[in-house]
C-alpha cells in the first residue's frame, strides 16, 4: 500500500479548477496565472486532451508549457494562435474558455479589473483596463478562480465598473443578444461555486474539507445559494499532483495562496 | 521615392493635438525611439490610441497627452503601469477605455472608410454606459441590437519593425504582429522606425517578404532606430529590458522620479540613449521573455 502523498491546498484548488474544462472539447484553454493555467495544463492531459493551448506568446502547443525560465525553444508549437488571430479565431467565434482572477465579482457574475473606487474620470486605485473581459464574456465560457474569498471580492452591490457581462437583467439591452453568456465555475480558497442557482444565481457546489457554508456566506457580499448535495472537495491523487509538479518545476504554486497552507482530505 | 526620414524629421511633422495611434502590444515591439522623440518635443494635447504600455505611461509622465483611448495598459510581468496610473487617478486625463477587440475594430472601421462596424462586445458593460457608445439595429430578419463600434481614425500611426527599405516596404520577423497593420491602415499617415533600413527590400532581403506586414502605400516614413524598441521586446532580435522596465516603474515613487528618468536616461539623444541604458552589446543581447 502506497502512504497518501502530502499535499497543500493550492493543488487542491488546482484539481477542482481543472474540472472546469471537463468534456470542452476542441477550445482554446486559458488559464490566466499560476493556477488557472497549471489547471488547464492538468485538464489538458489527463481528462479532456481535445483542448488546444498556447505558450502565452503566439503558438498552439499540444504539450503544455511549464511555468518558469525554460529554454525559449523547448516548447513545441503545432499551431499558430498569435494576438492579432485571437479575435478572429478563439474569442468571437466562442472557441475559448478562460479561467481568470477579477478584483471583483457581484451576485451577477459581472466581474472588474478596470479600477477601483472613485469614478469614471478619477479612479482611486486604476488597474489594467477592459482587456477583453467585455468580449470574453459576451462570447465564450469564462470561469473564475479567486485565491482569498473575500467581500472585497464577492462584492455586496454590484462591482466598481462593469469590465465583463454576467446574468444581471437591468444590463440586459432589449433586442442584444446574451445567449452566448456562460459562466461556469468559480474555486475559491474555500469553496468551488457555480451558476446553477435560480436565474443563474451563484450556489455553493462544493466545500474543501473543514470549511462550513455559513463559513464562505460570511466571507461574500451577497446571499448565496447551496446545492442540494454540496460535496467535500476531493484530495489531488498522486498522479495529478506528479502531473502539476511537473508543470510547475520551480513550485510558483507555493507562492498562490497567503501562507501555502496543507491540503486536507475528507 | 524615398520614404527615409530623420527622427528630428519625423518628430517635426507632427502637431499638437494630433490623434496618434501607437502599434505594438502592451510592453512588447513598441516605437520607443518615436516614442522617446516625442519625449523630446514640444508636442502636446495629443490622444493617444494604443494597446499601451510604457509608451503611454511615459508620454503620460511627460504631460504630453490630452486623451487615452486604450484597452489596457501594462507592462505584463509589471502589471500596472505606475504612469499611467498616476495620470489616471489624478483625474487629469480624458478617457475612452475599450474591449481590446473593439479597439482593433474601430481601426478597422476606420481602414475600410467606414462610420462604424457593428459587435456583440461591450454591450452589457461599463464600456458601453462610460463610452457613450449607441447601438444599431440589424435590418434583416433577425432585427438583432449591435453596439456600433465607431471608426478610430488616426492622424498618424507609429510602428516599429525589422527592417524598412526606402520606399516603405517592411519587414516585422517576430511571431505576433499584433495590430500593428490596421493602426497603419486607420493612420493618414504611418511612420515607421525600424532596426535596419535598406535601399530596396528585394535586393537584401526578397526570402522574407511573408513578413510585410503591411503594404507599402500605407507608409509614409521610415527612421532608422536601431534598438529603438527598447526597453520594449523585440522578438528574435532581443527580449525586453525588465531591469530597466522595474527601474522606470520604481521612479514613479519618487520625489522628481520622472524628471530624473528623463534628464538622466532618455537625455537628449538616441545614440546617446543606448549607451545609457547599457550599451548596443547588452541591449542586443537582452534574452528573450519566457510566459
Amino acid at each position: 500500500m502506497t502512504t497518501a502523498p502530502e499535499f497543500t491546498l493550492c493543488e487542491q484548488l488546482i484539481v477542482a479548477a481543472s474540472e472546469a474544462w471537463r468534456g470542452n472539447g476542441e477550445l482554446v484553454a486559458t488559464g490566466i496565472g499560476t493556477a488557472p493555467r497549471l489547471a488547464a495544463s492538468l485538464a489538458k492531459v489527463t481528462h479532456t486532451p481535445e483542448l488546444m493551448m498556447t505558450d502565452g506568446e503566439a503558438w498552439l502547443v499540444e504539450d503544455p508549457v511549464p511555468l518558469g525560465p525554460r529554454g525559449y525553444d523547448d516548447r513545441k508549437p503545432a499551431g499558430y494562435l498569435p494576438f492579432s488571430r485571437y479575435f478572429d479565431a478563439a474569442v468571437w467565434p466562442g472557441k475559448r474558455h478562460a479561467m481568470v482572477s477579477p478584483s471583483q465579482i457581484d451576485r451577477f457574475g459581472q466581474m472588474n479589473i478596470s479600477y477601483l473606487g472613485g469614478t469614471y474620470d478619477q479612479p482611486k486605485v486604476q488597474m489594467l483596463g477592459a482587456r477583453g473581459f467585455p468580449g470574453n464574456s459576451i462570447y465564450h465560457i469564462n470561469s473564475m478562480f479567486i485565491p482569498a474569498h473575500s467581500k472585497r471580492v464577492f462584492v455586496e452591490g454590484e462591482v466598481d465598473m462593469v469590465s465583463s457581462v454576467g446574468y444581471n437583467p437591468a444590463r440586459r439591452i432589449p433586442g442584444a443578444r446574451f445567449d452566448f453568456v456562460d459562466l461556469r465555475l468559480i474555486v475559491t480558497d474555500l469553496c468551488v461555486m457555480d451558476f446553477g442557482g435560480a436565474d443563474n444565481a451563484i450556489r455553493v457546489i462544493m466545500l474543501h474539507p473543514g470549511v462550513s457554508f455559513d463559513q464562505v456566506q460570511e466571507a461574500t457580499g451577497f446571499a448565496l445559494e447551496a446545492a442540494p448535495d454540496i460535496k467535500e472537495t476531493p484530495a489531488p491523487t498522486p498522479e495529478q499532483l506528479a502531473i502539476i509538479a511537473r508543470f510547475d518545476p520551480y513550485n510558483l504554486r507555493a507562492s498562490v495562496l497567503k501562507d501555502n497552507p496543507a491540503g486536507k482530505r475528507s | 521615392m524615398n520614404k527615409q526620414m530623420s527622427i528630428e524629421d519625423f518628430v517635426g511633422s507632427l502637431k499638437s493635438g494630433m490623434t496618434i495611434g501607437i502599434a505594438g502590444w502592451g510592453p512588447r515591439r513598441k516605437p520607443m525611439a518615436l516614442i522617446r522623440a516625442i519625449l523630446r518635443s514640444d508636442l502636446k494635447d495629443l490622444t493617444i490610441v494604443a494597446y499601451g504600455g510604457p509608451d503611454v505611461g511615459m508620454l503620460c509622465a511627460a504631460g504630453k497627452v490630452k486623451k487615452v483611448i486604450f484597452g489596457f495598459v501594462s507592462m505584463d510581468a509589471i502589471p500596472l503601469e505606475p504612469y499611467f496610473r498616476k495620470s489616471r487617478e489624478a483625474g487629469t486625463l480624458d478617457i475612452l477605455e475599450l474591449d481590446e477587440g473593439m479597439l482593433q475594430w474601430g481601426l478597422k472601421a476606420a481602414a475600410f472608410r467606414l462610420p462604424f462596424l457593428p459587435t456583440h462586445v461591450g454591450l452589457g458593460t461599463d464600456v458601453m454606459t462610460h463610452g457613450g457608445f449607441k447601438t444599431v439595429q440589424s435590418p434583416y430578419e433577425d432585427g438583432e441590437v449591435l453596439l456600433a463600434m465607431p471608426a478610430l481614425r488616426l492622424d498618424a500611426a507609429l510602428l516599429h519593425v525589422h527592417r524598412a527599405d526606402k520606399l516603405g516596404n517592411i519587414q516585422a520577423l517576430g511571431p505576433d504582429t499584433y495590430y500593428d497593420e490596421w493602426f497603419a491602415r486607420a493612420a493618414d499617415k504611418t511612420f515607421v522606425s525600424a532596426e535596419e533600413v535598406v535601399e530596396r527590400m528585394d535586393h537584401s532581403y526578397p526570402e522574407d517578404a511573408r513578413f510585410n506586414i503591411v503594404e507599402r502605400c500605407f507608409i509614409h516614413g521610415v527612421i532608422e532606430a536601431p534598438l529603438g524598441a527598447h526597453p520594449t521586446s523585440m522578438p528574435p532580435s532581443y527580449g525586453w529590458d525588465m531591469k530597466h522596465l522595474k527601474a522606470y516603474a520604481d521612479s514613479a515613487r519618487a520625489e522628481g522620479g520622472w524628471d530624473a528618468y528623463l534628464a538622466d536616461t532618455i537625455g537628449a539623444d538616441e545614440a546617446g540613449y543606448i549607451e545609457r541604458v547599457g550599451g548596443k552589446d547588452a541591449v542586443s543581447s537582452l534574452p528573450l521573455p519566457i510566459f
